[in-house]
């Protein structure tokens, strides 16, 4: 039995009636007014409804409501954050119905989904919060039956005093028991007792997706809604100089154009207040195809900036960001990092002397990766809903982190934060893209020079030139062997632009296993915005990393599994260091997981594999990769993956996300990339800018989980950064030649 | 503007648009039908398929005014209860991520098996190969496409 003191989070667990029935959250909801469809269609709605905390209400009829705090964007948390709460809950899952929270941070802690953390985060409030209506009912129970508590046990929404063979639905005592006050703590099950989490559920929202009814910011519709789009400057590097409104204000269905700032300008910044561009033109009108049009018909032009700079509350640092002027191109930018990466850097971390022991080393290794910006590209282009009235606002739209844009949105509506309600709608897609909200305050901002509701919509080609683009980056690698081709000596150098992919890594593997190690970092200024991008960094590092670590212990005439598993073997006997951010016994375990469910060692004629592991974002992967030459080019076989991120709470669900990470990764290794010509980003759309398609997805995926009883960690991040590294492992395998630069596809090999 | 007499999903639907108005915004804006989604506005990402005399057709490129009275069907047309074979298959192998792009994957399932009952890899990765997912489902869609063969 595991206590656990209900004080963290208590005001979610606090009866909630007055909140969950009052004013604003509850304020507008035509997203929910479609048809019932799914459980709801079939099971029978209660005539009341008893709250229990702000996750669950119990029906008379026993019917259960689990509130999902954290929005949705395709990662499963609307299915698995309350099957966790209905696992303390012990509720009968069939009998539960999920509905999106609201936004309310005094009754939510962290409603954000990024850096894989929501389990992680969530687990232990998810649990209490089952576990905390369990026990006021049990407690009902036992007051009902005039028995003593420890007596009730509870199965699948069902009360049972087994001596005396009563037992009840947790309905029949709900409206009881939802009048109790909370206890100081509560009992969480065992994991071994587990009879949802642990086990494959099915997407709660399947039928409402296969069918099309209205989930995404996208489908917002309301009474005079007027539909809005911004014109913004074509390059980094330019701002607007002025346009001609009279160009497009009388073309049908056109009601205003104007140009407007998003922030004012003595607003101080947030780290996810990322603004590409500062000003920008809205057209408003009537239908999506009339304001298309006047976007296309607006004369528009643009200057150079020579420089700006502004302030910035980086988490409670408060620091100047500066934006250089300028218009950069790509050739410009791979001369530069060249030439940075060539020079000594910022030290991050150094073991040992690496400089004698590269002197003394048998043998050295030194090899140069890089990698360039990538647009996130969500299916789902940025929008938002918003309708700002006198004193109050209502804006609903996809976003992975309300709470990092509420106090910019109220501060530019100069509303306070309780009159503002952000409505969470289902998401086309987030990996980062959507932590960072300019187009929510945008779409408020037209709404409220305009008077009246408005969506904003981004076209395809807003969506791909907005910048807030994964960073392009370079990265050293040197390795020394001793005269026994056992690594000694281990030197990384890394940066981009504008970040280096290496501050918050340089304490990993193979940190820890090498008595030599240096780490070290520069950076270029850049006025390309930049943002977090499916395992931000850790998505260019673990590829270069674990091709390089291939190419060492080729040279070492190990095999490559092996090599790895004898540095872990160091580092968990002996590590070198102390502040080593790893697990080594973990990480060993997903190498050795997957060499056996890959049967690596088993060569196939015709097959090449490439093998790699990485851990991040508290989750440890490693891949098998088999590629096939079919017609001179490569073509994905299978892959094997093995992955450890503790209790894996919806297995099959789970599966799904790592297979669509291995696709992601697969997809960007070749094809992804972003480019730049006199600031101009020189993709706007999927005729240049190539995504992987049906026919050059793997044409199978394992997932394997290591069993055990570890909290969950994340997984929408950590099976993607080495799958970068297994691609490239398996290429040269298969055709002979090392790939250094992403997308390969650059490099003349495309998928088959 | 003008007037069109539209039959879509077995309805007779009345609009007053400008002819050039693709379909896809004619569904979405005007007609309440926003299951059909916009992803790229050029025929390349596949999120806008929907069914014109039961081929499989990009929404996005097609104007309103050369529909005529060509039947239309959209994902909320596929069926009355969402029973079509591949929404079952779709429901079967848990399809979906985030699900956006989901609508127009099924358009085109539907579609190659109305025309190939029982489609080899090679067919499905060629009439899927239109349709972009993000989250990348493809196996999972492939899968599902077999077992909606079956049903």
């Amino acid at each position: 039995m595991t206590l656990i003191k209900t004080k963290i989070g208590r005001r979610s667990f606090l009866k909630t009636s007055a909140a969950a029935g009052g004013g604003l959250m509850v304020s507008f909801s035509w997203l929910a007014a479609c048809e019932p469809m799914g459980k709801e269609a079939a099971l029978t709605m209660p005539k009341e409804w008893f709250d229990f905390n702000a996750f669950i209400k119990i029906g008379e009829n026993g019917v259960v409501t689990i509130k999902c705090p954290n929005p949705e964007f395709g990662q499963g948390v609307k299915t698995s954050m309350p099957m966790i709460v209905a696992e303390d809950l012990d509720a009968d899952w069939k009998q539960v119905i999920v509905e999106m929270a609201p936004f309310n941070t005094d009754l939510y802690t962290r409603q954000l989904s990024g850096g894989s953390q929501s389990i992680r985060q969530g687990w232990n409030t998810l649990r209490m919060a089952g576990a905390t209506a369990r026990h006021v009912l049990k407690q009902a129970a036992a007051e009902l039956w005039q028995v003593s508590l420890e007596e009730i046990t509870t199965d699948a929404g069902l009360i049972f005093h087994k001596s005396s063979e009563k037992s009840m639905g947790y309905g029949e005592v709900a409206s009881m028991a939802a009048k109790l006050p909370p206890p100081d703590a509560v009992e969480l099950k065992e994991p071994k007792d587990f009879k949802i989490v642990g086990t494959s559920r099915k997407n709660v929202e399947g039928l409402e997706i296969v069918t099309g009814k209205p989930l995404f910011g996208v489908d917002v519709k309301k009474e005079g809604m007027l539909i809005a789009m911004i014109v913004h400057p074509p390059a980094f590097g330019l701002k607007l100089k002025s346009f001609d409104d009279a160009s497009v204000r009388s073309l049908p269905g056109i009601k205003n154009v104007f140009s407007f700032q998003t922030f004012n300008d003595d607003y101080q910044q947030n780290y996810f207040d990322t603004n590409t561009f500062p000003e920008l033109v809205a057209i408003v009108g009537n239908s999506t195809w009339e304001v298309l049009n006047a976007k296309k018909a607006l004369r528009v032009e643009w200057e150079q900036f020579d420089h700006r700079s502004f302030e910035m509350d980086a988490f409670g640092n408060k620091v100047t960001v500066d934006v250089p002027g300028g218009l950069e191109s790509s050739l410009d930018h791979m001369a530069r990092m060249k030439e940075l990466n060539a020079k000594p850097g910022t030290v991050l971390r150094k073991d040992g002397n690496p400089e004698e022991a590269f002197k003394k080393a048998a043998k050295v290794i030194e090899r140069t990766y890089s990698a360039p910006f990538l647009a996130h590209n969500t299916m789902e282009p940025m929008n938002f809903f918003a309708h700002v009235m006198s004193d109050k606002a209502e804006v609903a739209g996809p976003l992975q982190a309300p709470e990092f844009i509420e106090k910019t949105l109220s501060a530019r509506l100069g509303m306070p934060l309780e009159n503002i309600d952000i409505k969470m709608t289902r998401m086309g897609g987030g990996f980062g893209r959507r932590a960072y909200s300019h187009h929510l305050v945008e779409a408020a901002v037209i709404s409220q020079k305009v008077g009246a509701p408005v969506k904003l919509m981004y076209t395809r080609e807003d969506d791909m030139t907005f910048g807030i683009y994964r960073p392009t980056y370079m990265a050293t690698y040197r390795a020394g062997l001793d005269e026994n081709d056992k690594l000694m000596a281990f030197h990384v150098r890394a940066g981009g632009i504008p970040e280096s992919p290496l501050g918050r890594s340089a304490n990993r593997f193979p940190a820890g296993s090498v008595d030599h190690y240096l780490a070290e970092e520069w950076f270029i200024e850049s006025n390309i915005t930049i943002g977090a991008f499916r395992a931000p960094r850790s998505n260019f590092l673990a590829g270069a990393e674990q091709s390089f670590l291939d190419e060492v212990a080729e040279a070492a005439g190990k095999d490559p599994i092996e090599f790895r598993l004898q540095l872990l073997e160091r580092a968990k006997n002996d590590p070198v260091g102390e502040e080593n951010d790893y697990d080594a016994h973990r990480y060993a375990g997903v190498l050795e997981l997957v060499r056996e469910k890959s049967n690596w060692g088993q060569e196939r004629p015709g097959v090449s594999r490439g093998v790699s592991a990485y851990f991040c974002h508290n989750s440890y992967a490693a891949h098998v990769l088999d590629m096939k030459m079919e017609n001179g080019r490569p073509r994905v076989e299978n892959v094997t993956c093995a992955l450890d991120c503790g209790i894996v709470v919806n297995p099959d669900a789970a599966a799904n996300m790592a297979e669509g990470a291995i696709v992601d990764g697969i997809g960007n290794a070749f094809f992804g990339e972003m480019t730049f010509r006199d600031g101009v980003p020189e993709k706007s759309n999927f005729d240049k800018y190539r995504m992987i398609r049906a026919h050059e997805a793997p044409r199978s995926i394992e997932v394997h989980f290591v069993k055990n009883e570890i909290d969950p960690t994340g997984l929408g991040e950590p099976p993607f950064p080495p799958i970068f590294g297994a691609v490239a492992n398996a290429l040269y395998k298969g055709t002979g030649k090392r790939h250094y630069n992403q997308p390969f596809l650059g490099e003349g090999i495309t998928l088959g | 503007m003008a007037i069109f007499n539209l039959n879509v999903n077995a309805e007779p639907r009345q609009i007053d648009v400008d002819p050039n108005t693709p379909l896809l915004w004619v569904l979405r804006d005007h007609l309440d039908l926003p299951g059909t989604k916009y992803g790229c506005g050029i025929a390349l990402c596949g999120s806008c398929t929907i069914h014109v005399n039961g081929v499989a057709t990009r929404s996005c490129q097609l104007p309103v005014s050369a529909v005529g009275n060509n039947e239309v069907i959209t994902i909320e047309g596929l069926s009355e209860q969402g029973d079509h074979p591949v929404q079952k298959a779709w429901l079967q192998h848990d399809v979906p991520q985030c699900g956006y792009c989901q609508a127009g994957q099924i358009m085109s399932a539907a579609a190659l098996l109305k025309s190939s009952p029982n489609p080899s890899d090679e067919q499905i990765e060629s009439a899927m190969s239109g349709n972009i997912c993000r989250c990348g489902t493809y196996l999972r869609i492939k899968e599902a496409i077999k077992t909606a063969a079956k049903l």
